[in-house]
C-alpha cells in the first residue's frame, strides 16, 4: 500500500513538468490555432538554459531564480521565432505552419548542438531538498514533494489568468473569432506574439523545473512532444484543467507502467490516448470543433486537371530519360534514384489523402514502415520467397489502415492527425518494444530481393515500374468519380452529404487506398535496403513526407512527387555537413514564407502571370 | 467625417463593389439600401478594411484607412456591428463588453458598462450568462453595446433588423435615435424601408455594388420609380 502510495506520488511528481509543457502548447494552440511542434524544442532550450544559468547563479535564490530566469529566456525566444517565423504566414494554410514549426525544430537542434555539444548533462539538485522523506516507510524524494505541491499554484495561476485577466479575455475571444477581435480594437498580432510567448515561457519553465530529475539532452524535443500532444490531446485541445487531468493520468500510468510492464511502456499511453478518443473524441474536457469557424480566409482553389498531351508527353519523356540511366550511371546514382522513387511514391500515397481527401495524417510512416516491416517480418522468420513476401507489404499495410482508419476517419482536422500519430506510434512502439518478433532497434537484417532482381539495373527497373506505376494509378484515381467524391468531401463535406455521398466511408477507402500505396512504397524499400530498423516508423518518417507534400505543394498534383525528388536530392547533399539540420530547417522555413504554394504551386502561379501578361500585351 | 472614393472590392476574383464614392457627415444618421447581394455588408467591410478595396481611397477624419489592419480602424473611432452578430458564444456578456472595450476619446460619447445596461436593460439582468444561451434579439443589442465600448465616433450597423421579432426592431430604432441625441454618427445597412426612414436622415442606395441614389427619404419619396427599380418592397 505503501509502495503504492510512493509510485503514485512520483507520478504526481512527474506530472508538474508535463502539465506545463501541455498548458503551453494548448494555450498556442486555441489562440492561434497553430500545432506547435517546435514545443518540444522550447521544453529542451528551458533544460539547457536552465543548467547554464545555475551554474551561475548560486545558492537557493539562484535555484529557483534560474528556473523564473529561464521562463522568461524562453518566452522571449518564442516571441521571437512567432514574429520573424509565423506572422508571415498565418494567411497561408493552417498546415503549412505545421511544417515552418518542424523547421525551427531542426534549427533549434542544431544550435543547442553548437552551444551545450552532444553530451547529455545531468541536471543539478534543488539545494536543501537533495534527501528523501519517508512516507509510510517509503522514500520519496524531496523535491518530488515539492513539486507537487507547486503544481496547484501553477494551475491556479494560468486558470486565473485565462478567466479573470482582461488578456485571458482577449484571449479565450479570439480562440473563438480572431477577426472580430481585431475589428474591435485589437491589435491581434501582439495578442497572439503575448501568447506564444506565454506557451513557449511555460514549456521552458517545464524544461528548468524537471532539471533535478533529470537532466538535458539533445533527444528532449522529440522524446518530450509525443508525450505532450498526447495529453493535450486526450485533455482537450484548447482545456487547462483537461490538460491538467490528462498530464496526472499519463505520468502516473507511465509509473506504475514502468514497474509492472516494463516492455510495453511506450505502448501504454497511446492506447490510453486510443481508448479517450473513441469514448470521447475530444478529448476529456474538449468540446467539438465548429466548422466553418471565422477568421481563416484562403482565395479558392484552382481545380486540378489531368495532364493534357503536352503534360503526358513530357512526363513519358521523364520516365524514358530515367529508364535509360542504368545505361551508363554508376550504381550511387542508381541508388539514389531508387531512394528518390521509394520517397515520391510515399509522398504521393501521404499527398492522396492530404491534398486530395483534406485528411492530414501525421501518422503515415506506420504504413510504410508496416509494409516494409510485414515483408521482412516473413522473409526473416520464415524464409518465405521475396515476390510473395513484397505482395505483402501493400497487403498488411492496407490492412492496417483499414484497423487505424476505422477509428480515426470518424474524426476530424487536428484531431484526426493527433489520432493517427497516435497509432503510428503504437505500431512504432510495438517494433521496438517487441524484441522476441521484430529485434528492437536491432532490426531485421539479411532481406535481400530474389536472384532475378538482386542487381542494381533490374531492382532499379523493378522500382522504376512500380514507382511509376503507383503514382499515376494515384493520379487517375484522382481524376476518377471515386476522386471527385473525395473532392467533394474535403470541400463541403455537408453538401457533398447532400449529393447522396457518404463522406466518410469515401474516405475510409482513400485512407485505405493510400495505406496500401505506402506499404508498396515500405516494400520495395526494405528490398532496397536489404534491412528495416524501428526509424521508418518514427514521426521523424511521417514528417518527412510531410514536409516533402508541404514543400512541393500540396494544391497541385506533382507537389508530392517534386518535393521528394528536392529533399532526397537536397538531404543527400546537406547530410554530409556537420550542421545540415540547420540549414535544412533554414530551408524549409524559406520554402514556406517565400513560397506559400510549395514549389510545383509558385512555379506554376509565376508561368500562369507570365502568360497572362503575354497575352494582355498580344491584345 | 467619413468619405470614400470610388472604392473597388473584390472578393477573390469576384468584383463586388465598383467606383462607389459616398460621404458620411458628423452628426448624421445614413441608411445604406438595397437588396441581398447588392453589396451592403462588402461596403461595410471595406470601411473597416476587413475586405481591402484594391483601388480608391477611404479617409476619416482626414486619415486614409486603405491598407490599415482593422484594428487601426477600429482605434480611428469606427465601431463595426457586423451582420451575423458574431458574439464570442463562450464569454458572458460582461466578458463580451470588456473585449470591446478601449479607451475614452475627446470626439465621441465614452460608454460604460453602467450606462450600456441603463440602454439595453435586457442586458443587464443578463450579465453573466454565456452568449450562447441568448436570443437573437438579446445577441443583437450585446454585439451593438460590445461595440459601444469600443467609444466610436462613428457606428456602423450591418443588417441590425435582420432576423429580429417586430417588437424588438421597434426598441432597436428607439436605441438608434437614442444614441444620435448621444451625437453619434451612425451608418446602417438595412432591406427594411420602414425601419430605415424611422431612424435615418438620408438614404444611399446600391444595386450590384453601384451607386444608384444619394438623397433624403423626401425625394425619394418623390420617384417611387426608384424605390420599385432598387429596393424589393
Amino acid at each position: 500500500m505503501a509502495f503504492f502510495l510512493a509510485q503514485f506520488l512520483t507520478g504526481l511528481a512527474n506530472a508538474a513538468a508535463l502539465f506545463l509543457v501541455a498548458s503551453g502548447l494548448s494555450l498556442i494552440f486555441g489562440v492561434t490555432r497553430i500545432v506547435n511542434f517546435a514545443h518540444g524544442s522550447f521544453y529542451m532550450l528551458g533544460a539547457f538554459i536552465g543548467i547554464t544559468l545555475m551554474d551561475i547563479l548560486p545558492g537557493h535564490v539562484g535555484f529557483w531564480g534560474a528556473i523564473l530566469l529561464t521562463g522568461l529566456a524562453v518566452g522571449v525566444i518564442g516571441a521571437l521565432t512567432e514574429m520573424i517565423v509565423l506572422r508571415p504566414i498565418y494567411r497561408a494554410p493552417e498546415l503549412f505552419q505545421l511544417v515552418a514549426t518542424f523547421g525551427v525544430i531542426l534549427v533549434i537542434q542544431d544550435l543547442a548542438l553548437m552551444i551545450w555539444g552532444a553530451e547529455d548533462k545531468l541536471g543539478p539538485r534543488a539545494p536543501g531538498l537533495r534527501g528523501v522523506w519517508r512516507i509510510f516507510g517509503e522514500p520519496v524524494p524531496k523535491y518530488d514533494i515539492v513539486l507537487i505541491a507547486i503544481t496547484p499554484f501553477i494551475l491556479f495561476a494560468l486558470w486565473y489568468l485565462i478567466t479573470k485577466t482582461r488578456l485571458g479575455i482577449l484571449v479565450r475571444a479570439a480562440t473563438q473569432d480572431r477577426e472580430m477581435v481585431g475589428a474591435l480594437g485589437v491589435n491581434q498580432a501582439w495578442l497572439f506574439t503575448g501568447v506564444f510567448a506565454l506557451g513557449s515561457a511555460l514549456a521552458g519553465l517545464g524544461g528548468a523545473l524537471q532539471l533535478p530529475k533529470g537532466g538535458a539532452d539533445l533527444l528532449m524535443d522529440f522524446n518530450i512532444i509525443g508525450e505532450v500532444f498526447v495529453v493535450v490531446v486526450i485533455g482537450g485541445m484548447g482545456s487547462l484543467p483537461g490538460a491538467f487531468i490528462a498530464a496526472v493520468l499519463i505520468s502516473v500510468l507511465n509509473v506504475f507502467g514502468v514497474t509492472y510492464l516494463p516492455q510495453s511502456t511506450l505502448v501504454l499511453m497511446y492506447v490510453v490516448m486510443a481508448i479517450v478518443l473513441i469514448i470521447r473524441p475530444w478529448g476529456i474536457l474538449g468540446r467539438e470543433e465548429a466548422a466553418g469557424e471565422h477568421g481563416q480566409v484562403g482565395s479558392p482553389e484552382r481545380p486540378i486537371r489531368p495532364y493534357g498531351p503536352k503534360g503526358i508527353a513530357l512526363t513519358s519523356a521523364f520516365v524514358l530519360a530515367l529508364a535509360l540511366v542504368p545505361l551508363f550511371a554508376e550504381q550511387f546514382v542508381l541508388t539514389l534514384i531508387v531512394d528518390m522513387i521509394v520517397f515520391a511514391l510515399f509522398a504521393a500515397s501521404l499527398h492522396f489523402i492530404l491534398g486530395t481527401g483534406g485528411l492530414v495524417s501525421f501518422g503515415h510512416a506506420a504504413f510504410f514502415g508496416g509494409g516494409a516491416y510485414a515483408a521482412a517480418l516473413l522473409v526473416f522468420h520464415t524464409g518465405t520467397p521475396m515476390e510473395l513476401a513484397f505482395l505483402f507489404a501493400p497487403l498488411a499495410a492496407g490492412l492496417l489502415a483499414l484497423a487505424i482508419g476505422w477509428f480515426c476517419i470518424r474524426l476530424s482536422g487536428v484531431y484526426f492527425a493527433m489520432l493517427t500519430l497516435a497509432f503510428s506510434q503504437l505500431v512504432w512502439s510495438l517494433a521496438f518494444q517487441w524484441r522476441d518478433v521484430t529485434r528492437g532497434d536491432d532490426g531485421l537484417v539479411n532481406i535481400w530481393p530474389a536472384e532475378w532482381l538482386n542487381a542494381p539495373a533490374p531492382f532499379y527497373y523493378f522500382t522504376l515500374i512500380l514507382g511509376t506505376g503507383g503514382i499515376i494509378f494515384l493520379r487517375h484515381v484522382i481524376h476518377s468519380p471515386f476522386g471527385y467524391a473525395l473532392r467533394a468531401g474535403r470541400d463541403s463535406p455537408r453538401q457533398a452529404e447532400a449529393m447522396g455521398i457518404d463522406v466518410k466511408r469515401v474516405q475510409y477507402a482513400a485512407f485505405c487506398l493510400a495505406g496500401i500505396m505506402a506499404g508498396l512504397a515500405g516494400g520495395i524499400f526494405v528490398f532496397s535496403k536489404g534491412s528495416v530498423f524501428p526509424t521508418v516508423l518514427e514521426i521523424g518518417e511521417s514528417f518527412d513526407a510531410l514536409i516533402v507534400v508541404f514543400l512541393g505543394g500540396v494544391k497541385t498534383l506533382a507537389g508530392g512527387v517534386v518535393g521528394a525528388g528536392f529533399m532526397t536530392g537536397v538531404e543527400d547533399w546537406l547530410t554530409r555537413l556537420e550542421y545540415w539540420r540547420l540549414l535544412l530547417g533554414l530551408v524549409i522555413i524559406s520554402v514556406v514564407i517565400l513560397m506559400p504554394e510549395g514549389i510545383v504551386g509558385t512555379l506554376s502561379t509565376l508561368w500562369r502571370k507570365i502568360r497572362h501578361t503575354d497575352e494582355e500585351t498580344i491584345r | 467625417m467619413l468619405s470614400v472614393e470610388g472604392i473597388h472590392s473584390y472578393y477573390g476574383k469576384a468584383h463586388i463593389l465598383s467606383d462607389l464614392s459616398f460621404e458620411v457627415r458628423r452628426g448624421e444618421v445614413v441608411a445604406l439600401l438595397g437588396r441581398n447581394g447588392a453589396g451592403k455588408s462588402t461596403t461595410m467591410k471595406s470601411v473597416m478594411q476587413l475586405v481591402r478595396p484594391r483601388k480608391g481611397g477611404v479617409t476619416f477624419q482626414g486619415r486614409e484607412l486603405v491598407g490599415e489592419p482593422a484594428f487601426r480602424v477600429a482605434k480611428c473611432g469606427i465601431g463595426y456591428v457586423p451582420e451575423d452578430r458574431r458574439i464570442f458564444t463562450d464569454l458572458t456578456v460582461l466578458e463580451n463588453l470588456e473585449v470591446g472595450r478601449q479607451p475614452a476619446r475627446k470626439d465621441a460619447p465614452h460608454w460604460t458598462t453602467d450606462q450600456l445596461f441603463e440602454i439595453f436593460p435586457n442586458l443587464d439582468e443578463r450579465r453573466a450568462n454565456r452568449g450562447k444561451h441568448m436570443s437573437g434579439g438579446e445577441q443583437q443589442m450585446l454585439t451593438i453595446a460590445r461595440t459601444l465600448m469600443g467609444n466610436p465616433a462613428l457606428l456602423l450597423l450591418d443588417e441590425p433588423s435582420e432576423g429580429i421579432a417586430p417588437v424588438i426592431v421597434e426598441q432597436m430604432a428607439a436605441t438608434i435615435l437614442k444614441l444620435k441625441a448621444q451625437g453619434l454618427t451612425v451608418m446602417i445597412s438595412e432591406q427594411n424601408l420602414h425601419f430605415a426612414r424611422a431612424v435615418a436622415d438620408r438614404a444611399i442606395i446600391i444595386e450590384g455594388g453601384e451607386k444608384k441614389f444619394d438623397g433624403s427619404f423626401a425625394e425619394l419619396e418623390a420617384h417611387p420609380e426608384i424605390r420599385d427599380a432598387y429596393l424589393s418592397v
